[in-house]
């Protein structure tokens, strides 16, 4: 039983997308054009970036304040190996910047050559990014003022591009499968169908689990299931989607294989859909085996088997 | 309203990688197992479940669903779950008592850290629009704060290093800890920086971990133990998420926390202060005299599993009253970027 459990790299990325309202979307204009714009709090403070309700009386803020792209710096670190998606490449210092003008501070990156020529107190100015979104990352990074990074890029002109956000988001992960999904993927591989059964309850589950819902303890005992069953339930799938690999109609449906305890969810194919019914007997097909890996998806789909249905009584204790 | 007693407490060993999934569940069946051992209680007699992990750390949407397994949940259980550090989730069950809605309550929190970059993944938790796109790091927004009170003059290098040689010798005891054993601060201080101002003894470890608590209605918690530890005040507060708009040499959320539940009297302090200078603003913050002693467990810097450090803090300053070595003890949790919300309880035998 005891061998390492599967694992695979898992990467996730969406474009999170947002539209902004008429603070953060006037200060975001703003980047795009090349101006700094914070916003008057209820106690005269000026708040950039700006801030939607005051952090005192939580009054709605509508003043606007234009501030300089230079500023002061008020703390920093380094960061000697900098990770995806940060505004530089090569290492440099996060700071927080009281851009002049403005009473709070607004964090982002420093280009220096290292960590010697950083000091809190420094003076900064904004390096513009060449090609501006309407987004914080207009702000490429700063520079040190004076710093021989070359002239910031001439103002764009005016856009109608207003008030949406799109920040792509990637995250890698290692997922691991536990050591009970990992007998049942690595069965599958092999056309085996492996279920495990709760010492304490003697249910059998496919996927085998980590623990018995209904004894929350490890399932552990091995049991190999066929690959015909019962259809517990289903629906007609009449709705095309994003992704959809099957033309419509189809049937997904519950399948209670024959020893199982649990039904899982599969494809119903190889008759009309129309046709498909609770208590259905179906059999799985197999995909060729040269195309078995450790997935569900080595079974295309279940098709019915022509014998009699199964009497309600024997699967109702499942819905 | 009647009051609520931890009545008992386990964790999993702090790691810095588990080969497990990310719902927990196998960390979470072991420990489950030692709370019903230590009370004598069996999952039929819990009235509530309350956890706290983050879909974040798992890569996946409702990864909180599959840890409801180690439960047991059928027949159907009465569940909750906050994604924030479980000491919240044990909040959520002390009003539960508190109202008389149940007498018992489980609580539980766990995170598989190493399943991707923890401290590329803490970014999504700050501001989307304004601070998130770029990215910042959770060390190095950590480092922007101790570089505040390093120029202040509040506290400098050798006093960070002190905490964590302290910490690490305490941690020694601690059979879960990841990070143990004896330092020499002159050692810590010629490391080199990881991200300057901070070096590798400031920063907690990456840790996979799960903790769980026993909550009992007091004037039953006896029932479950011998000397139940009795939360006598219970608070959290929160502070703007506006980095730059914070004075984050402070922590003005854990005063007012502090001042709410009363800090006098008390002989040992579980603090979750994951960087070494976060131990020291909490001190301050709660007016912790040299005369409490704070983190005998090792605290966060010797092992930091996310979403259940801060409900391990609780569970191991009730085990001093639980096991007899203190009378009034004050447990502290943390949750968002550079202790940004913050929670304090007060317990007594």
């Amino acid at each position: 039983m005891v061998s390492t459990p599967l694992s695979a790299p898992l990467d996730l990325a969406f474009d999170y997308t947002r539209s902004l309202g008429p603070v953060l979307g006037r200060f975001t204009a703003g980047l795009r054009e090349r101006r700094i714009e914070g916003v008057r709090g209820s106690d005269g403070r000026v708040h950039v970036p700006p801030v939607e309700y005051d952090p005192v009386d939580a009054a709605p803020l509508t003043e606007f304040v234009p501030v300089s792209d230079e500023g002061t710096v008020l703390t920093w670190s380094w960061i000697p190996e900098p990770l995806d998606g940060q505004p530089l490449t090569t290492p440099f210092a996060w700071a927080l910047i009281r851009l002049d003008g403005a009473d709070t501070a607004m964090l982002h990156a420093v280009h220096v050559a290292g960590p010697a020529d950083m000091r809190t107190g420094m003076r900064v100015r904004v390096r513009w990014t060449d090609d501006p979104a309407g987004h914080i990352r207009d702000i490429a990074y700063f520079v040190p003022v004076g710093a021989e990074d070359g002239p910031s890029p001439a103002p764009p002109p005016k856009s109608e591009k207003d008030g949406v956000v799109v920040t792509p988001i990637k995250l890698h992960y290692e997922h691991s499968a536990s050591p009970e999904e990992s007998r049942y993927l690595r069965g599958l591989a092999e056309g085996r169908l492996i279920a495990q059964r709760c010492p304490k309850c003697e249910k059998v589950y496919i996927p085998p689990r980590g623990a018995c819902p209904t004894d929350g303890v490890p399932t552990v005992d091995e049991v190999e299931l066929p690959d015909t069953g019962t259809v517990t339930t289903f629906c007609i799938v009449n709705v095309p989607f994003l992704g959809q690999k099957i033309q419509p109609p189809y049937v997904a449906a519950y399948i209670l294989l024959d020893g199982a305890d649990i039904a899982f969810l599969h494809l119903v194919l190889g008759c009309d859909a129309a046709e498909v019914r609770m208590g259905m007997r179906v059999r799985a097909n197999w995909k060729p085996r040269d195309e078995w890996w450790t997935s569900l998806e080595n079974i295309s789909h279940f098709e019915p088997t022509g014998e009699p249905d199964a009497p309600y009584e024997s699967f109702a204790h499942h819905l | 309203m009647r009051d609520v007693a931890v009545v008992g407490f386990a964790q999993a060993p702090n790691v810095r990688e588990t080969p497990g999934t990310t719902n927990g569940v196998e960390m979470l069946v072991p420990i489950f197992a030692q709370v019903y051992e230590q009370t004598g209680l069996s999952k039929s007699d819990i009235g509530f479940w309350c956890s706290g992990s983050s879909d974040y750390l798992a890569g996946r949407a409702f990864s909180f669903i599959s840890a409801v397994d180690a439960i047991g949940a059928f027949p159907p259980i009465h569940e909750s779950h906050v994604e924030m550090d479980a000491a919240w989730a044990l909040y959520e069950a002390w009003l539960k008592i508190r109202t008389g809605e149940v007498d018992t309550a489980l609580v539980y929190g766990f995170g598989k850290s190493s399943a991707g970059n923890l401290r590329r993944v803490m970014a999504l938790q700050l501001d989307p629009y304004t601070v998130a796109p770029l990215w910042p790091d959770s060390v190095s927004i950590a480092g922007l704060q101790a570089r505040l009170g390093l120029d202040a003059g509040l506290w400098s290098e050798k006093d960070l290093a002190e905490v964590a040689a302290r910490s690490r010798a305490d941690a020694a005891r601690n059979p879960h800890a990841q990070v143990s054993g004896s330092t020499e601060v002159a050692d810590l201080l010629d490391a080199p920086y990881v991200a300057d101002p901070l070096r590798v003894h400031d920063i907690a470890p990456v840790t996979d971990g799960a903790a769980v608590i026993i909550l009992a209605a007091a004037e039953r918690a006896t029932e479950f133990a011998e000397r139940p530890a009795v939360i006598t005040g219970i608070e959290h507060r929160v502070d703007t998420p506006v980095l730059g708009a914070r004075d984050l040499t402070r922590s003005p959320s854990t005063e007012s926390a502090g001042r709410a539940v009363g800090t006098g009297d008390v002989e040992v302090a579980e603090l979750h202060a994951p960087f070494t200078h976060q131990e020291l603003i909490l001190r301050t913050a709660l007016g912790l005299g040299d005369d409490v002693r704070v983190n005998p467990s090792g605290g966060a810097l010797t092992g930091n599993p996310m979403f259940s450090a801060g409900l391990a803090r609780i569970g191991e300053a009730a085990d001093q009253i639980l096991t007899g070595r203190a009378g009034k003890v004050l447990a502290h949790a943390t949750s968002g970027p550079a202790l940004q919300q913050n929670l304090v309880a007060v317990l007594e035998a």
